[in-house]
């Protein structure tokens, strides 16, 4: 079913899922959504499985045209989402009709916005997984940007939940000074004590280099014992490599999948959603915590997204 | 140099590395690989995927499934099970190329750089079998061990803005070969017909990180009729398994 014409893509518009697994072995890195959780809260409203394929659209410009009824929901970044030019709630059901236009005129917090659709965007799956990952051209539409002219298909819609509209208190506030709990590791001992001192008690700016692969911030320089290169290894979500200039590169879902550098320490995975919605001039700052105080924050992340998932469900409101 | 124990590295909350040593060193990359393999035989639920390098293992996983505590106790008790004599074999593949001219623009310079001619260039670099450290850079992009110092050359002053798919070239004391068209600094010495990432193929690479690669001289002729059978789908890559103890290191 044809469902949107991409009038304008603005900067970046890619189909994203949560992610291809099993290929980082073969130089595949997994891609997928980079706010994990307004993606998944975005599925949830629509009725899909968390996972189905919906667009990211990143900052401002973005404009579609609906070529059939549906509902959607928006959830992620407040772009200034209109319908026909009025304005409309985020993190809700729209329904929307053949003929409509859904624009994203201007960001007024985070950067990265998500569309989901009833039924999810319909693309071949490459590697079993619809993301994109443009670098090499894989997954999404032909492996690249939506481009003016493109038209999305969709699947079957499927039943939407019984509740419209997702409670406010599950709803992130995206700010420009973001904190990121890390874990140390894996290679802190490369560091000196000084080095870890600096990274994790500066304040650090966002540069103009970040994007799907990787923020790449501006601040202090972290001091190394001897030699920021090491043998190559994997590199994780989120892991913070530190090059020789000393400054910090926090590495995203399109991260290359090995590298030679010496990684000080890795974000936790809950906290990617609060990187990934920050722009050039945001602030970051560090903070370690323990294994267990990640894995409490995981359970947290989950029963929330779950409570979220029975919330909408619920008949009895 | 390699550790009597093997240290497990934080990658976060989802993932830990298996380290088994600091150096670039054959031995040390067929314990990365048997480590891999075990896991995939174990098939431990909460483990999602693995990505073998150099020296280390790195494992991600789904803490909510199976937590770091338990999976670092798993994990070391593998390691300690791995019998070397127990390792499946690699699989040597052999990778056709056209050296020189228009596939190789470089080879004539690295024959000047080392004091060779091109054909004993040619020679020493078909002439060894190389070990696939691990896959990584871009998809498919096999790191290679085992080139001759004899042919080492430095990297182009200025890269080429765009290289042809198949390309295989030298930087430094390293050979490689590039899976898709990209930008790059390698002396271009050959090239193959063979696609070695397609991502609708399954696996979408020709070769694992562990197996060996062997480059064979062939003729432009060859080239294109091998090209075009690829192109149908109908070409069928030469490959066998190796011994243990056979071509030295491997």
């Amino acid at each position: 079913m044809e469902t949107f014409e991409v009038i304008q893509p603005g900067p970046l518009t890619t189909i994203q899922d949560l992610g291809r697994y099993g290929y980082q072995q073969y130089g595949v890195p997994p891609s997928g959504a980079l706010d994990n959780y307004a993606f998944r809260i975005g599925n949830l409203l629509v009725g899909n499985e968390e996972s189905a394929a919906s667009l990211e659209i990143t900052l401002f410009g973005c404009q579609l045209r609906v070529l059939q009824d549906t509902t959607v929901a928006v959830t992620g970044a407040d772009l200034s989402a209109t319908l026909n030019g009025n304005s409309i709630p985020m993190w809700e059901i729209i329904p929307v009709r053949r003929g409509d236009i859904i624009a994203f005129p201007l960001p007024k917090s985070g950067c990265r916005v998500y569309l989901a659709v009833t039924g999810g965007i319909d693309v071949p799956l490459v590697m079993s997984s619809a993301a994109t990952y443009t670098r090499a051209s894989i997954g999404g539409l032909d492996g690249r940007a939506l481009r003016k002219g493109d038209v999305l298909q969709t699947g079957k819609p499927v039943p939407a939940p019984t509740r419209a509209r997702v409670p406010s208190e599950y709803i992130p506030l995206y700010q420009q000074q973001v904190e990121l709990r890390v874990m140390l590791g894996p290679q802190d001992n490369c560091f000196t004590e000084d080095g870890i001192r600096t990274f994790l008690q500066s304040e650090y700016t966002v540069s103009t280099q970040a994007d799907r692969m990787g923020y790449r911030l501006e601040g202090p320089k972290i001091q190394h014992r001897e030699t920021a290169d090491i043998i190559s290894d994997g590199i994780p979500l989120g892991a913070v490599q530190v090059p020789g200039d000393g400054l910090p590169i926090i590495l995203l879902a399109d991260r290359q999948t090995t590298g030679g550098y010496t990684k000080i320490a890795t974000a936790i995975s809950v906290d990617i959603p609060k990187l990934a919605q920050a722009k050039p001039d945001d602030k970051v700052r560090f903070r370690q915590v323990s294994e267990d105080e990640a894995l409490i924050a995981l359970q947290e992340y989950e029963q929330k997204i779950n409570t979220v998932g029975r919330l909408l469900r619920d008949t009895n409101h | 140099m390699i550790y009597e124990e093997p240290r497990f590295l934080t990658g976060g909350d989802k993932s830990i590395f298996v380290e088994f040593g600091d150096a670039i060193d054959p031995k040390l990359n067929r314990r990365v690989r048997h480590l891999k393999l075990s896991i995939e035989k174990a098939s431990i639920p909460g483990i999602i995927e693995t990505v073998p390098t150099y020296r280390s293992l790195l494992v991600y996983f789904e803490p909510l499934q199976i937590n770091a505590r338990k999976l670092r106790a798993m994990l070391y008790s593998l390691v300690q099970s791995l019998v070397e004599s127990e390792i499946p074999k690699p699989k040597l593949i052999e990778i056709p190329t056209v050296y020189g001219d228009e596939y190789g623009p470089d080879l004539e310079f690295v024959a000047t750089h080392n004091g060779l001619s091109t054909s004993e260039v040619i020679k020493l670099h078909t002439g060894t079998p190389y070990l696939i450290y691990m896959i990584g850079f871009i998809p498919g992009f096999p790191y290679l061990g085992g080139m001759s110092p004899r042919i080492a050359t430095p990297r182009l002053e200025t890269p080429r803005t765009k290289i042809p798919a198949g390309s295989v070239g030298i930087a430094g004391s390293q050979t490689g070969i590039y899976p898709a068209e990209s930008p790059g600094g390698w002396r271009l010495i050959g090239r193959t017909p063979l696609q070695l990432f397609d991502p609708r193929r399954e696996p979408p690479a020709l070769f694992q990180a562990g197996d060996c690669l062997n480059f064979i001289s062939i003729t432009p002729q060859e080239f294109k009729s091998i090209k075009e059978s690829v192109e149908q789908g109908t070409y069928l890559v030469k490959e066998t398994l190796l011994e243990r103890g056979e071509n030295g290191n491997f």
